[in-house]
């Protein structure tokens, strides 16, 4: 099954071409420049075939509920913040930044999260080989050691957050967390998400509880650790 | 406010009632018995305990299930108070009140590692204590007219309420808190386990906006829970009570001297 692209670009053009800004022109001037919007992503999989590991009405939820909730919450944002800026209202602008931030930063964050999880029959939870498999070996002695120190911050970040781990920008992995939904990008502008886990209370209360550290450890059997070789190999090319 | 006092016991006094005893004894054997106690003492603890919220844990249906409750007061809850035990047995900071613990903890913007859960252990236990059964609806007295006085009206403080519970980014709390510097009502909003008593404020309700508060009994439906929050749980007899308190520390108004 193919993923939509995760953002679709409507662009229109105007018979008339350039002519000086006025005020009615708005709706001209967003035409002209295309229109980009954020859409929803599909999963590769179906909503159960994650199970037992993490449940069909979690995935189902996750995914059509909190990810729409954030792509729909991104795009307003983003309209207002056009129209901020055309009007030329810097304060309008600087209020949508943590609305942005936070949407964004969902949408971002989960559109990585879907591909990195895959259903066991199609390859989820099999360890990473070659240049990966080495790395981790490298930088964190073995992948149960990795498995181990991810599964450690995950338990212990406070609240909301992600995990997004093995981010490579000086040609090093990493494990770091990040909180609320801020994108990795926060944390520093040459860190590559390899793989995230989302330790948002959402993805895992129905079916674990508040035991965090049990989710922590069967997702690990749904890990797609294929996405994360590709994009390593991609960034180390 | 702080519901979980310090409970003192020792270690190992044994109390002749519960153990069968009679209560009377002969001289000579209260005598030793006394002296063998205290030979047996040898550490006094104390600890948080974990308070019981003032309703049965079924009492907030259908609007808080008993399951969200077990597992919030009895699995959550109860893990933060068992962790700051397990923090404070070997820490300096043992012994202070719940509200000192947590000012101290602070440290004014730079927590340290007891700070979430003594801060969690208290905002719980303030939160059970803001709902009641057949809670919600409006406000009287003392609380509606401030405000009344500090929002313009009811349904304006209402909106605001539920507005700022949306607009939380992430886990937190919202609060409505009697600024004492500013002397007026006013809505708060906090993250992870950030408490208004930091900054001085007195908290007069709070709503817990972390997901595990809703997710059982709304899942996504942040609106549903934060609406039949304001409309059936708040508990304005505790907010009465505690404005009440409050008063004594923050003056409200022009005192009414009379003039000789």
């Amino acid at each position: 099954m193919a993923l939509r692209t995760l953002f679709s670009k409507k662009a229109f053009t105007t018979a008339s071409g350039f002519r000086p800004i006025a005020a009615g022109d708005r709706c001209f001037l967003r035409q002209a420049r295309g229109l980009t919007v954020a859409a929803l992503p599909d999963l590769a999989y179906d909503y159960g075939a994650l199970e037992p590991a993490i449940s069909g009405e979690i995935m189902r939820l996750h995914h059509q509920k909190h990810h729409q909730a954030y792509v729909t919450n991104y795009n307003n944002a983003l309209e207002q913040l056009e129209t901020a800026m055309a009007k030329g209202d810097a304060s309008a602008v600087v209020r949508l930044q943590s609305a942005i931030k936070f949407n964004g930063g969902g949408h971002i964050n989960h559109s990585i999260f879907w591909k990195n999880l895959k259903p066991v029959n199609e390859g989820g939870g099999e360890p990473p080989h070659s240049t990966l498999g080495w790395a981790i070996d490298t930088d964190f002695c073995s992948l149960e050691a990795l498995v181990q120190k991810m599964n450690a911050e995950g338990a212990a970040l406070q609240g909301s957050g992600w995990w997004l781990a093995l981010d490579k920008g000086s040609k090093k992995l990493s494990v770091e967390t990040t909180a609320n939904q801020d994108p990795l990008v926060s944390k520093g502008a040459n860190l590559v998400p390899l793989l995230g886990i989302d330790v948002w209370e959402h993805a895992y209360y129905l079916q674990y509880k508040n035991v965090r550290p049990d989710y922590l450890k069967n997702i690990w059997k749904v890990i797609n650790w294929k996405y994360a070789s590709e994009v390593f190999d991609e960034e180390t090319a | 406010m702080a519901m979980a006092l310090p409970l003192a016991y020792a270690s190992s006094v044994v109390n002749p009632f519960e153990a069968g005893r009679l209560s009377f004894s002969t001289k000579a054997t209260k005598h030793k018995k006394h002296i063998y106690q205290f030979r047996k003492v040898t550490k006094v603890l104390a600890y948080y305990g974990l308070a019981n919220p003032p309703y049965k844990l079924d009492a907030l249906e259908p609007y808080m299930s008993r399951r969200t409750l077990e597992l919030h007061w009895g699995n959550i809850h109860r893990g933060y108070v068992d962790s700051l035990n397990k923090q404070l047995a070997n820490s300096p900071l043992y012994g202070c009140t719940m509200e000192e613990l947590i000012k101290t903890t602070f440290n004014n913007g730079n927590p340290l590692p007891e700070y979430n859960n003594a801060a969690e252990v208290w905002n719980h236990d303030f939160f059970w204590e803001s709902m009641q059964p057949n809670g919600g609806r409006l406000p009287w007295g003392g609380v509606l007219d401030q405000i009344e006085k500090d929002f313009g009206s009811f349904s304006n403080f209402r909106d605001e309420f539920v507005h700022s519970a949306m607009m939380l980014f992430g886990s937190g709390w919202v609060w409505l808190v009697l600024k004492t510097n500013e002397r007026r009502l006013s809505i708060v909003r906090t993250s992870n386990a950030v408490c208004p008593l930091v900054w001085g404020d007195i908290p007069i309700i709070s709503l817990d906006m972390w997901e595990h508060a809703y997710y059982l009994d709304y899942k996504d439906d942040v609106s549903k829970y934060v609406n039949n929050f304001m409309d059936h749980l708040i508990s304005w007899h505790s907010a009465t009570a505690r404005m009440v308190r409050a008063e004594a520390f923050v003056n409200l108004g022009e005192p009414k001297i009379p003039v000789a």
